[in-house]
């Protein structure tokens, strides 16, 4: 069952808070990790309100804000979120303070480091005692989601989901996870992010929440048709079968598609994962990629759909994100195809309205 | 007293992270919970935190703090009567 | 038209029990598995009791017939035994393969060991493999390569209620025509990390927790893991096996008023139960048992109590809350008490609330206090209800009644 992406609001290393615009410039940086640019939170939520927020937190409810802003929504009949990591910040302060042996431990950092917290309070703000849940699985976490809105629309017992992804990088957590071999070892050029060819990908993170509705309206950007998960269980996965059975469950084939998004991250071993089927399935297709303009964090495909559903609407492709040379002369149909170090992989299709 | 009242408000302002408010917002004798700050459950844990942080006294039962975070004279009293010399 | 979702298989690991068996064994004898922390090295281990599950580490890595314990959290190590009891009670492993999805719940993930590294992986590379053990998927994934299940997995975290939630998703799917089968629940371990959490909101009882009680002071921690499978009608009749309950009707709802407290007439329980009971087309009135959340504090039993109360009307069920066996298993609480609210059907009893001295004068009534048997139940409702307000409620029904 296919729903309508009628409001969009998306904190990230980019430009793109505003909903008018799309992709104004792009933002050049040589960083460990790509931080988010903050919004000016004051504008969205009452200091006293944020008083014990963390900045994810914060980027949560203001994303989900304008998100619903952007589609005229007032309260959403379900609000679903996914995040791989929850606040890492908070995380850390508790095992900071348990590590230098504190023992009296303040209550604020627990409640938020608690993964449902971001779902929970977007819901407190809006006073929306309608279905509530999180998704907590890696780089499933925001297709999961999707996932689960869908099935809503389909049973008939939601109108309007509001649906996010969200994921935090810290210094801290940069360093700790750098030890296992999941980034650059240095600050690198994200828009060289390719030319590097080493192991490791560029970290970054975002707030992406989609306001998704099963009618129209004069806000649409597109139609969410479909989203899937593959668990690449003991390697087994044939992406090829997996994408052309998937294409063929939403009546389509690989001609039609007019682009497909990869989400090539910069890692050389796992962008063959990429490479295979850029050279395969897809290899009379355009192919596009976005992890240069917001990082590796297991929420990017919140990211990937906001870039999709703005190229359907607007009827552009901006050139930053072209990967090959190959053009559509329409823009109708576009497929996100994402992995994450080849075990879980995931597709999301979008079309026009 | 009203050192210690004056500190009081500065420390409250830090443990709840009331960024937009300065010592000079707060009255002594205001309500802090409910009507006044609005302050709510987690503050008043927050606020038991501090009292042993700074100053040594341990609130065990939180229904006690109702009493004592009623105000920030309260809590100053409170801290006056309690703290060992 | 929504298929039937029902139970084939069942898995539980906690204080009371090692398997189904042990488990059924203790909440018919009425025993409690809340004691002193033998393994968990908390400095409140003589402040507060727990109802910790009574093997170390290396116990359970040999009850999960695993040699290496790199990269195994206790996690992890509790949710493999539970599923796979769970998913070889259902035969599943004897089966034609069907469309089968794991959906799991955990909120600490990989936290047991993490929080005791953390420094390590700061400073050194000496705890490297247990780096990618800290999120929430990592338990989840070692599940679906044990059982092999691939076709769909993801986890859930809703705090109390993720446990619900899962089992929530999996009827969805199942009625939804999208799997065929479902391994569904929740693994949590008891990690200082989250003790000292409870114990900063102050909610934790001195004595061993005493839900609907007038003194109740606080919950009991505890931790393991429960897992069901549960199949479409037409999945669960191949293989001539057993089926234990009907999953007839489930509620989502959120309360959206505080991040620790529910509203205090329970509205968000209210919804959550009434929600349930739409879906499962049932009259509050067949309904013979609630297992409520209960956890035994100030807030939550007065909130859910009279949310019972206004919502079952006419005749409010037998109640109890099994927190007193098990204690708050927390992310797997919700399936946990599916089990026990099961047992009530296969075995013919109601649970007692145990610890119950003083009845709440407040609630429009009072909680079973003792172990009844020889009683036919039918309709059973679990309550679980998390920080955050994520409630959830599941109604479970005897199979093929009407």
């Amino acid at each position: 069952m296919a729903a309508f992406i009628n409001g969009i609001g998306l904190i990230s290393p980019q430009q793109t808070t505003d909903p008018a615009m799309f992709l104004p410039e792009v933002m050049e940086y040589t960083a460990d990790f790509l931080h988010a640019i903050n919004p000016n939170y004051k504008k969205f939520i009452n200091p006293i309100e944020a008083r014990r927020m963390s900045r994810l937190i914060k980027m949560g409810i203001t994303s989900a804000k304008i998100a619903l802003a952007d589609a005229g929504c007032q309260m959403p009949d379900a609000i679903i979120t996914g995040t791989g990591l929850g606040s890492v910040e908070d995380t850390e302060k508790i095992l900071s303070s348990m590590n230098a042996g504190e023992q009296l431990m303040s209550p604020t950092p627990f409640i938020q480091s608690t993964y449902n917290t971001i779902s929970s309070q977007i819901a407190i703000t809006l006073k929306c005692l309608n279905y509530n849940s999180t998704y907590v699985h890696r780089s499933f976490s925001f297709e999961s989601a999707l996932q689960d809105a869908l099935l809503q629309f389909e049973e008939e017992v939601a109108a309007t989901a509001l649906v996010g992804g969200i994921d935090e990088m810290t210094d801290n957590h940069l360093q700790i996870t750098r030890r296992a071999g999941h980034w650059k070892t240095l600050a690198v050029n994200n828009l060289q992010l390719l030319s590097y060819k080493t192991p490791g990908a560029l970290a970054g993170e975002g707030a992406a929440y989609f306001l998704l509705e099963n009618q129209p309206n004069s806000s649409t950007y597109g139609i969410l048709k479909d989203a899937k998960t593959i668990y690449n269980l003991e390697g087994s996965a044939n992406m090829e079968d997996v994408v052309a059975t998937f294409l063929s469950a939403n009546e389509m084939d690989i001609n039609q598609l007019n682009a497909v998004i990869l989400g090539y991250n910069g890692d050389i071993e796992f962008d063959r994962v990429y490479d295979r089927v850029g050279s395969g399935i897809f290899r009379q297709t355009q192919q596009l990629w976005y992890k240069h303009l917001c990082g590796e964090y297991y929420t990017s495909t919140g990211f990937a759909l906001w870039l999709a559903a703005n190229i359907l609407k607007h009827q552009l492709i901006p050139a930053s994100v072209k990967f090959n040379n190959l053009n559509s002369d329409k823009l109708q149909h576009i497929l996100i195809y994402n992995q994450y170090r080849n075990t879980n992989h995931s597709l999301i299709l979008l079309s026009n309205k | 007293m009203e050192e210690l009242i004056e500190k009081l408000k500065r420390e409250v302002i830090e443990q709840l992270n009331l960024e937009d408010i300065s010592p000079e917002d707060i009255e002594a004798d205001s309500q802090l919970f409910g009507e006044g700050l609005g302050l709510d459950s987690i503050d008043a844990l927050e606020l038991i935190v501090l009292l042993e942080k700074s100053y040594g006294l341990k609130i065990e039962d939180p229904k006690d703090g109702k009493k004592i975070f009623h105000s920030i004279r309260t809590m100053a009293e409170y801290i006056t009567e309690h703290q060992k010399t | 038209m929504a298929r039937g979702v029902v139970i084939t298989g069942i898995g539980i690991l906690s204080s009371i029990g090692r398997n189904l068996p042990e488990t059924i064994e203790s909440v018919l004898t009425s025993r409690s598995g809340i004691g002193t922390l033998q393994h968990l090295d908390s400095s409140h281990k003589d402040e507060f009791p727990f109802a910790e599950v009574p093997w170390s580490n290396a116990q359970l890595l040999e009850l999960a017939q695993l040699t290496d314990p790199l990269g195994y959290s206790r996690n992890t190590l509790l949710g493999m035994i539970a599923a796979k009891e769970a998913f070889h009670h259902a035969r599943l492993d004897q089966l034609p393969h069907l469309r089968t999805g794991l959906i799991s719940a955990t909120t600490v993930g990989g936290m047991d060991r993490c929080e005791l590294y953390f420094n390590d992986f700061l400073t050194n590379d000496s705890k490297n493999q247990y780096i990618d053990v800290y999120d929430c998927a990592d338990s989840t994934e070692k599940i679906a390569d044990l059982l092999r299940i691939g076709d769909y997995v993801t986890t859930i975290s809703t705090a109390c209620s993720s446990a619900a939630n899962a089992l929530l998703l999996g009827a969805r799917m199942i009625r939804s025509g999208r799997l065929d089968r479902v391994v569904a629940g929740g693994t949590e371990a008891l990690t200082s990390f989250h003790v000292n959490g409870f114990s900063a909101l102050k909610i934790l009882d001195k004595m061993p927790c005493r839900p609907f009680d007038a003194n109740r002071n606080g919950l009991t921690l505890g931790e393991g893991a429960a897992y069901l499978v549960l199949e479409s009608e037409e999945a669960a009749h191949i293989g001539n096996r057993k089926i234990f309950a009907e999953l007839v009707g489930y509620g989502n709802a959120c309360e959206a008023f505080h991040q620790t407290a529910s509203t205090p007439d329970g509205k968000g329980a209210f919804l959550a139960m009434e929600r349930a009971l739409k879906i499962s087309g049932i009259n509050a009135l067949s309904v013979d048992y609630i297992n409520a959340h209960g956890t035994g504090t100030d807030n939550n039993d007065i909130a859910e109590g009279l949310a019972i109360g206004r919502l079952f009307v006419e005749k409010i069920p037998d109640v109890s809350s099994t927190k007193p066996f098990t204690g708050h298993m927390t992310s797997a609480a919700g399936s946990a008490e599916a089990i026990l609210s099961i047992l009530c059907i296969t075995e013919r009893i109601i649970l007692p609330n145990l610890n119950l001295e003083n009845p709440m004068p407040e609630l429009r009534f009072t909680p079973v206090p003792k172990l009844i048997r020889g009683i036919d139940v039918n309709v059973v409702m679990s309550n679980s209800f998390g920080f955050g307000g994520n409630n959830t409620s599941l109604i479970f029904q005897k199979p093929n009644h009407k």
